[in-house]
């Protein structure tokens, strides 16, 4: 079954290349001048022995990842905390989704006039992006927690506390899990928008920047192609810790979700 | 009285932060929201009354804004509906593109405005591609996802009333999957309105982005906030806009699955 499925993934893959590396030459490279796959391949495989771009992807992944993580060590406390005190939770409930539909990307200005160095505000605009996800499913998490389960604890005399620890998080778990992953995506979108946007000395977005201004499509593609792996690898990395930590909750939930 | 038990926490936020920047931290950078509010007038709310008060600024950024936003935004819906009911139907066929799709929606979009804007050499062009490029994924997805899970006995049932393959799609497949084809839709303007503001700010000449870096350039602070404070309030006005389109068109959905 999964023999079969990668197999036709590879297929399709392939079959795109050479539809497109077609179309490109025959076609849309007479009016457009754009790379074909075979030359972008090519420069991709290049890319990991330029410095350049080593050391640009290096520091966009760098402020991905300690985004995201400072962004957990937010969120999740916080929805703990907002998700067992129900009085607060409807207090700040209302400020919360003023602030959610503010479009993060929109933050990136704002954070260049008030943070003056550069690495703290990338990284700062990955954190406030990250949060959201992070929280709204920590606190959907905090309040699926079975009711019974939390009960019988208590019948027992266990504290609060105890029923914190052994219940509300484990199960909410998963779902905080969820919110990583889909914050992880967003995380990537913002570490590259506030490159593009504030520049700086090395970076994804300031690779692609660069070799725009000197009309290198083929760089950029062959750019976009790593960013694009790195995205897959990353959302495969997650999911496959998700689905081995939480193994019992997919079970319980009976879902193959993705 | 419901209302005041729900949102007293935002007025005392407002004073609080109103308190702060006028007495305590005086600074440029965090102006007080009522001098934000002040600068949104001026920008976009003080004009004629004949047009609703709108100025020109308003005028000239705003609704461009909108317009790209939506026009990106439907165009996506559109294929992201057709490909992934097509490709939702079709098992061995969704086989072959699903890792491309896996690929596609992992690039982070705003990679690919360098790229349009050598292509194109338009700033229309390249913020309606990346807009595009960059939402149709959920729709895609959710697309695909709602047209494969339809009901067992509402394809068999259509098998015996002896509906033809049109009819088939039109009657059952589309209405079955349409709850998840909403979410996709809801999900897709969101990232809509995100990728409006990048690839404004990174190849506009006008809109709320553009303005929004023009304040940023020119160190109005409260420029800036009151551009944040306007996009806050349109993701807010569009979402619910939606939301409400949503319960009306899939009000029998509801009905049927008794959700209150």
């Amino acid at each position: 079954m999964t023999r079969a499925r990668l197999t036709r993934g590879a297929i399709g893959v392939a079959g795109f290349l050479i539809v497109g590396e077609l179309v490109i030459r025959l076609w849309v490279g007479r009016t457009f001048d754009f790379p074909a796959p075979s030359a972008i391949l090519y420069e991709a495989a290049l890319l990991p022995v330029d410095p350049e771009f080593l050391e640009g992807s290096l520091v966009t992944m760098g402020n991905w990842g300690l985004g995201l993580l400072v962004a957990v060590g937010i969120a999740v406390p916080l929805g703990v905390l907002l998700g067992s005190l129900p009085t607060a939770e409807q207090a700040v409930r209302p400020l919360l989704e003023f602030l959610r539909p503010i479009p993060s990307v929109a933050i990136i200005p704002l954070a260049i006039l008030l943070i003056p160095d550069d690495a703290m505000m990338k990284v700062s605009v990955i954190v406030y992006a990250s949060l959201w996800p992070i929280l709204i499913n920590t606190l959907y998490g905090m309040h699926d927690v079975d009711p019974v389960a939390k009960e019988s604890m208590r019948t027992f005399g266990f504290g609060s506390l105890a029923v914190l620890g052994r219940v509300s998080l484990p199960s909410a778990a998963p779902f905080m899990a969820t919110g990583v992953r889909i914050a992880a995506g967003i995380a990537l979108v913002l570490a590259v928008s506030a490159e593009l946007v504030a520049g700086g000395v090395n970076g994804l977005g300031v690779y692609a920047v660069k070799a725009s201004s000197g009309n290198r499509m083929d760089l950029i593609m062959a750019a976009t192609l790593w960013a694009g792996l790195f995205g897959v690898g990353a959302n495969l990395v997650l999911q496959a810790a998700e689905r081995r930590l939480f193994r019992w909750h997919w079970l319980r939930t009976g879902g193959v979700r993705t | 009285m419901n209302v005041l038990n729900r949102l007293w926490f935002v007025p005392l936020v407002l004073a609080a932060w109103e308190v702060t920047t006028r007495f305590v931290v005086v600074s440029i950078d965090f102006p007080p929201p009522s001098e934000i509010v002040v600068r949104a007038y001026e920008l976009w709310f003080s004009g004629p009354a004949a047009r609703l008060f709108l100025t020109d600024d308003a005028l000239d950024n705003i609704l461009p804004s909108l317009a790209r936003m939506f026009v990106g935004w439907f165009l996506a819906a559109l294929f992201g509906v057709v490909a992934g009911v097509i490709l939702g139907r079709s098992r061995s066929l969704s086989g072959y593109v699903d890792g491309l799709i896996e690929f596609g929606r992992a690039v982070p979009p705003p990679m690919l405005l360098p790229l349009f804007l050598v292509l194109f050499q338009s700033g229309l062009a390249t913020q309606l591609a990346t807009i595009v490029f960059g939402v149709i994924w959920p729709v895609l997805l959710n697309s695909v996802d709602g047209a494969r899970s339809v009901d067992r006995t509402y394809t068999e049932t259509a098998t015996v009333f002896g509906l033809s393959k049109a009819q088939h799609l039109r009657v059952v497949v589309i209405p079955a999957a349409s709850p998840k084809i909403f979410a996709g839709l809801r999900l897709s303007l969101s990232l809509a309105l995100i990728l409006m503001v990048i690839s404004e700010i990174f190849g506009g000449t006008d809109g709320i982005g553009y303005q929004l870096l023009q304040a940023q350039r020119s160190f109005d602070a409260a420029g800036v906030w009151s551009a944040i404070a306007l996009l806050g309030v349109l993701g807010y006005l569009v979402n619910s806009l939606f939301v409400l389109a949503e319960r009306r068109v899939l009000v029998w959905h509801r009905q049927a699955n008794r959700i209150p």
